[in-house]
């Protein structure tokens, strides 16, 4: 009689074991789910380009362009980013492909002698210090190195700011337990620090801050 | 930075900028001040501010020999951050590590975003070189439009100093990297100051480059340094031929300079 007892006892005590290693299990999932997943989903508020950009387009065979084709050096040696819509009119000054998009960029921004105002994914903060042609000129890095995969992207993707801090998710740790979450390598200071180190460059806060 | 730690720069070559004011030749103008504030976005103070509490990153102090009209002389001191090379005093406290001596230019650099605002550095400079935010920056309306891109605006709270116009470094760098050049050439980089003042009695240059002239005037009979028995290493030199001027250096401390008071 005790015996069954105990054997009962045991077996519901199995049970229970089991059930809250479950629970206990799902419970954690759910959590990071929650904070990796839902959490930066609502935190980050996307913001659309005004105008959609095929970077395969112009880079691809048909057209052939190179990245400093369109994103150039100023004469004092500053990089000069999205080019202004002078630049575009260069080939663009009436349609001449089949996009709608094209039509519209055109309609609506060259013929009107406008600017575009692009949504920018890498703003860093006020703070931070980079430039371009010191680690394209003298480091010697390809713009591939950095932006690995821009130029084959066919749309421009929404780009995602902080609700709170402002910053874009591009520079402000959209990495998971250091894995990239895109191909390119980050731009969060970790990731300069990280490929600096690697190539043996020790450099002193004031470098890269201001 | 003499004993040099092994540190490869961008391209391992190593300075060490610093700078000799000639105070036989400051006439005192404030043009540095005003140069240095408007290139490193220092806002005018509110009206209340005082001599304590106000941001004067570069600042002229002025000293005279004590003696009664016909044989008083003066002397201007225009004072900044030193940048002292060995063991700043400011760097050793810094509970943040919010300021460190750069090695491959030997400038002290300070992070003012770093800071937490213990205001410890400024107790420990003995140059009263460092400045507090008691506000948040306030330009007069249309002059935000005029700020310098190159340097961030420091927010109320935080500890700030001369870093030597870093900023001006980094565009001759950025310069000479677009020109392909691996290093700037000399006189490519020079801070505000020295560019404005009127006199030319500062000049600005690398110390470690032994045919320049700021190596030859550094290394002259009539220069010296503010303190120099603290052994900081301070990386600005002064220099004047007028003996009593260069005992102000020696025994009164930056202290009767920053009263502005008589000395002897």
């Amino acid at each position: 009689m005790n015996t069954t007892d105990a054997i009962n006892r045991n077996a519901s005590k199995g049970t229970d074991d089991v059930r809250g290693k479950t629970i206990f299990f799902f419970g954690i999932v759910g959590m990071l789910f929650l904070g990796w997943i839902i959490f930066p989903f609502f935190i980050y508020a996307p913001v659309a380009q005004p105008v959609q950009f095929s970077h395969s387009t112009h880079a691809g065979d048909n057209v052939g362009l190179k990245c400093v084709d369109c994103h150039s050096y100023d004469k004092d040696g500053r990089f000069l980013g999205i080019p202004g819509t002078s630049k575009c009119a260069g080939c663009h000054s009436h349609t001449i492909g089949v996009s709608d998009e094209e039509k519209k960029f055109v309609d609506e921004y060259i013929l009107r002698h406008k600017e575009i105002r692009w949504v920018v994914y890498s703003s860093q903060p006020e703070n931070v210090y980079f430039s371009h042609a010191t680690h394209v000129k003298v480091g010697k890095l390809d713009c591939e190195t950095c932006h690995f995969g821009h130029e084959f992207t066919d749309k421009l993707r929404p780009a995602r700011f902080s609700r709170i801090s402002g910053y874009s998710i591009d520079v402000s740790g959209s990495t998971l337990l250091d894995i990239p979450s895109t191909p390119s390598t980050g731009m969060r200071m970790d990731d300069c620090a990280g490929c600096h180190n690697k190539r043996g460059h020790k450099e002193s806060c004031i470098d890269c801050h201001k | 930075m003499t004993n040099g730690n092994q540190v490869k720069s961008l391209t391992g070559k190593k300075h060490n900028f610093g700078m000799v004011i000639d105070v036989d030749r400051c006439t005192g103008c404030g043009a540095c001040m005003i140069a240095c504030a408007v290139e490193n976005n220092v806002p005018p103070g509110p009206v209340d501010a005082t001599d304590r509490t106000g941001i004067t990153l570069m600042r002229v102090y002025k000293a005279d020999n004590g003696m009664d009209f016909p044989d008083n002389e003066s002397v201007f001191f225009p004072v900044s951050c030193q940048q002292c090379e060995h063991h700043p005093p400011c760097v050793s406290v810094c509970p943040q590590n919010a300021v460190e001596v750069d090695p491959a230019t030997g400038i002290v650099g300070q992070i003012p975003v770093r800071c937490l605002g213990c205001r410890y550095c400024m107790a420990a400079c003995p140059y009263h070189a460092r400045y507090f935010n008691w506000w948040d920056p306030v330009w007069p309306e249309g002059m935000e439009r005029s700020l310098n891109p190159d340097v961030s605006l420091r927010m109320r709270g935080v500890v700030e100093k001369c870093n030597f116009c870093f900023h001006r470094l980094q565009a001759a760098r950025e310069k000479a990297a677009a020109e392909g050049r691996d290093e700037i050439k000399e006189g490519e980089y020079i801070p505000a100051c020295v560019e404005s003042c009127p006199t030319s009695a500062m000049t600005f240059g690398d110390l470690l480059d032994e045919g320049s002239e700021v190596y030859r005037l550094a290394q002259s009979n009539g220069s010296f340094r503010i303190l120099e028995r603290l052994g900081t290493g301070p990386k600005i030199y002064y220099f004047s031929e007028r003996e009593w001027v260069r005992n102000i250096a020696e025994k009164d401390p930056a202290s009767a300079l920053k009263r502005g008071a008589t000395t002897d």
